[in-house]
């Protein structure tokens, strides 16, 4: 009865899949990505595979996930560690190519004595405004008409054309020209547009109305793959050196644009050699570990402690204290955070008001430390009291009653046969709390943002922990270097991988006893 | 060995145990005695604990209602009831507070009813069905979570920007681009946590129903999924709750002010200068968010408690 309809929902579900991704392939091809193309076609033709035929059972289950995890999370990961063997960071962004076309096209200077061009910015006819190719409508002060692209000037026949008094073009055959609000709104693309000349300089336009002829003072030989600056007499000639151009004469100047190129194990041998990053990864390493370890064991004691209080039948109003307690759990974990930061201040904050205290919790080391754990504490517990009421509700009455009986007194129930189960049945949520907790970046990053920064390295923060202080490398300060980051995070990777794999290991083992 | 004729132990416990059993009553033992006596610290450590709980909340809603708005005149008990904040809020045009509330409801929504279904459908593979490398998989679920996802959102801005090059509805500063970003990471450990519970289903009805000539799609559909239903409701909240509050990812990727969130627009309200004088403000948006939340939570806590243990034991 329901065969027929659950048939054509699914060829339904796998013809507008397949529609959809033959439209994205249509898109990559227009936009000229071959191999995107290929992947895309290779990808509809598994989903074909895999959904119209009855093979492969497991797969129908999990292709939808796999699909999402490879082109969201596995390829950026990948990305990321490809990264880590690059220089890929502040001034090291594009290819060499585009930091040779960057530069030239930095350098144009308007040619002397050459007229200035008035100037319409229009597209194709019947061209998208918004994201057709432009073209330049130029006229010069003799009122000869010219169109422009980046293939080169060509003159434009004057029939049909109407300027303005001043010479601005309103109107071309086979030309839209585009309203001032409409080119203002593309004028990124205005400012990336060089109308090639045919003596090697171009027609760059000058704000919407007007645009100038200029050249460009650097050239680049391919042949000796050196750059040579007019600009300066004598003439200074660049040479390519650790992914920069650097002046042949004096190797202090260099331009701004270098490069993106491998550098091989640089990123990684430099954690282990260079002494300052070494110390403070040593230091930020064993703080890193302590805050896991103290964030799980304090949340986990409260939580289980709570549950225990609560773990009375005899007890009214249990349901009430659960909806509160996990009240902190349930309000969004930025505002929480921020808020703790709020009270944590040392001149108005609550805390210190509230206790007669005057202790500098954000601006010293362990007043940080402490006000971090004692933040993640209120964060933690009420997940570890969920889960603590969860765990001991399903250990069975009856293995209680036998400890009574066998003359156990609450405490011994408690630490020979409450405590085990407990541990096996949170072992898991336990590990994974630790692997969150070593990454956990939202805290520290609302807390303190890593610091003070009082030690002797000023790039290292008392608090940080090997996740803030790579985003720190990788984001902000004067020189982002995002490959240098990239080889933190591999290694951060690795040691919680190999923290975490033998805990699991164990896991299983206790449960399999179990 | 115990023989037959070994002597009681003297152990006074044991006096309770055979009065209890014969029913006669006496009046001390550990585990059973001073009834009201028990009950009564119990309720003064819980008392404690909501006190601990409770207070950062109370000053939230302090300083939301407190009429100078401002974080150095917040104090943790309530100083008089003014709207002037929510008013505020509702009324900076630069601010769009409910278009943000919206974007986080949708982007929250979406994205966890995507990441229940793709972590279910996952989960019934690696519980039900047998397959060369089900256990390599799941341990290369856990290892893709270990990553410092957060380190890889250069990689993920590079990827969405060329996507958006391609096709601009999918790209950076979408609302539809965050979703699909944010549901790479909807295997990992959302999985682990749904095959635990799935595997307490018993197999005997998966067998029954294929006897009976169901096909798998049918089990998946009709039968597991309504048995599982509290693990689904438990990653539903969990991934909600998570997407509700993320803010790295999204104020990397929205831009425009109209499609930012909830998370990204209140943390604007943080930073710098404003983090004093809009931090009435600040609390009253906060307040607000909060409420979708915890509504959720009240509504299915039975259900999280029970998914997030037994989903966590097996």
């Amino acid at each position: 009865m329901t065969k027929p309809i659950a048939l054509a929902i699914k060829w339904v579900l796998i013809v507008a899949t397949l529609a959809g991704i033959l439209w994205i392939a249509t898109r990559l091809a227009q936009a000229g990505n071959t191999t995107a193309v290929v992947i895309a076609g290779l990808v509809g033709m598994g989903i074909l595979v895999v959904y119209a035929t009855r093979r492969s059972v497991p797969l129908k289950y999990l292709v939808p996930g796999l699909i999402f995890m490879t082109l969201f999370q596995l390829w950026p990961v990948i990305y990321t560690a490809s990264l880590s063997t690059t220089n890929y960071g502040d001034g090291h962004l594009y290819s060499k190519q585009e930091s040779v076309t960057d530069i030239i096209a930095q350098s144009v200077r308007e040619v002397p004595d050459t007229p200035r061009y008035k100037m319409s910015v229009a597209t194709a006819e019947g061209g998208d405004p918004t994201t057709a190719d432009l073209v330049l409508l130029l006229t010069k002060p003799d009122g000869s008409t010219y169109v422009g692209d980046k293939t080169g000037l060509k003159p434009l026949p004057a029939t049909g054309v109407e300027k303005t008094p001043i010479g601005k073009i309103t109107k071309a055959p086979g030309y839209t020209v585009l309203t001032a609000k409409q080119a203002n709104a593309r004028s990124k693309d205005l400012s990336a547009i060089a109308v090639p000349t045919s003596d090697g300089g171009g027609i760059k336009p000058v704000g919407l109305s007007e645009a100038f002829e200029g050249k460009a003072t650097v050239t680049y030989d391919p042949a000796a793959d050196k750059l040579t600056d007019t600009s300066t007499t004598p003439a200074t000639v660049y040479e390519p050196k650790d992914a920069r151009w650097v002046n042949v004469a004096d190797s202090s100047q260099s331009f701004p644009q270098g490069w993106k190129e491998g550098v091989g194990l640089a990123n990684y041998s430099r954690i282990f050699t260079d002494s300052t990053i070494r110390s403070g990864f040593l230091g930020i390493f064993i703080w890193n570990i302590a805050f896991a370890v103290l964030s799980v064991l304090t949340t986990f004691l409260l939580g289980m402690l709570i549950a225990l209080l609560f773990n009375d039948p005899r007890l009214r109003g249990k349901s009430i204290y659960r909806s509160l307690l996990i009240l902190p759990y349930a309000l969004p974990f930025f505002v929480t955070a921020l808020v703790w930061k709020g009270m944590f201040n040392q001149d108005y904050g609550i805390i210190n008001q509230t206790l007669g205290l005057d202790v500098d919790w954000l601006g010293t080391t362990g007043g940080a430390r402490a006000a971090i754990l004692i933040t993640n504490l209120w964060l933690g517990f009420p997940y570890m009291f969920i889960v603590c009421t969860g765990a001991l509700q399903s250990i069975p009455q009856d293995v209680r009653e036998a400890a009574i009986i066998d003359g156990a007194n609450a405490f011994r129930t408690l630490r020979s046969i409450i405590m085990p189960l407990l541990l096996v049945a949170v072992g898991p949520l336990l590990l994974a709390s630790f692997a969150f907790n070593f990454n956990n970046f939202g805290l520290i990053y609302l807390l303190t943002k890593g610091g003070p920064f009082n030690g002797a390295d000023t790039s290292i923060g008392s608090s940080d922990l090997l996740i803030t202080y790579a985003y720190r490398l990788a984001f902000s300060g004067s020189a982002p270097n995002y490959g240098f980051a990239a080889a933190v995070s591999v290694i951060i990777f690795l040691l919680v991988a190999l923290m975490s794999i033998p805990g699991f290991r164990r896991t299983k083992a206790l449960e399999e006893v179990n | 060995m115990a023989t037959v004729n070994a002597p009681v132990p003297a152990d006074p416990r044991m006096d309770t145990r055979i009065a209890e059993e014969t029913g006669a009553s006496t009046p001390a033992s550990p585990k059973r005695g001073g009834l009201g006596g028990s009950v009564w610290w119990r309720h003064a450590l819980g008392i404690l604990a909501l006190m601990w709980a409770l207070f950062p909340i109370l000053f939230i809603y302090s300083a939301a209602t407190n009429p100078s708005g401002t974080l150095n005149t917040a104090s943790l008990w309530p100083s008089g009831f003014s709207t002037k904040n929510f008013t505020d809020l509702f009324t900076d045009s630069s601010r769009p507070f409910w278009t943000w509330y919206k974007n986080s409801m949708i982007i929250s929504l979406s994205g966890a009813l995507g990441a229940v279904f793709i972590g279910a459908c996952a989960a019934f593979a690696f519980s039900r069905l047998r397959f060369k490398g089900r256990r390599g998989g799941m341990m290369f679920l856990l290892l893709t979570t270990f990553f410092p996802a957060l380190l890889a959102i250069v990689a993920l801005y590079i990827i969405f920007a060329g996507i958006g090059d391609v096709l601009p509805a999918l790209g950076l500063n979408t609302v539809t681009g965050l979703i699909l970003a944010y549901l790479g990471g909807a295997l990992g450990a959302n999985v682990w946590l749904l095959k635990g519970y799935f595997d307490t289903v018993p197999r005997e009805l998966d067998e029954a129903a294929i006897v009976d000539g169901a096909s798998h799609v049918r089990i998946f559909f009709t039968m597991t999924l309504r048995l599982v239903m509290p693990i689904l409701v438990t990653v539903f909240m969990l991934v909600f709750v998570g997407l509700y509050g993320e803010f790295m990812l999204a104020s990397v990727f929205l831009t425009d002010v109209d499609n930012q969130t909830l998370g990204v627009g209140l943390y604007g309200m943080t930073l710098g200068n404003d983090a004093n004088t809009l931090f009435g403000r600040f609390t009253a948006g906060a307040l607000l968010g909060s409420i979708p939340v915890m509504l959720l939570y009240l509504a299915f806590q039975r259900q999280l408690v029970g998914g997030l243990t037994t989903g966590s034991v097996k």
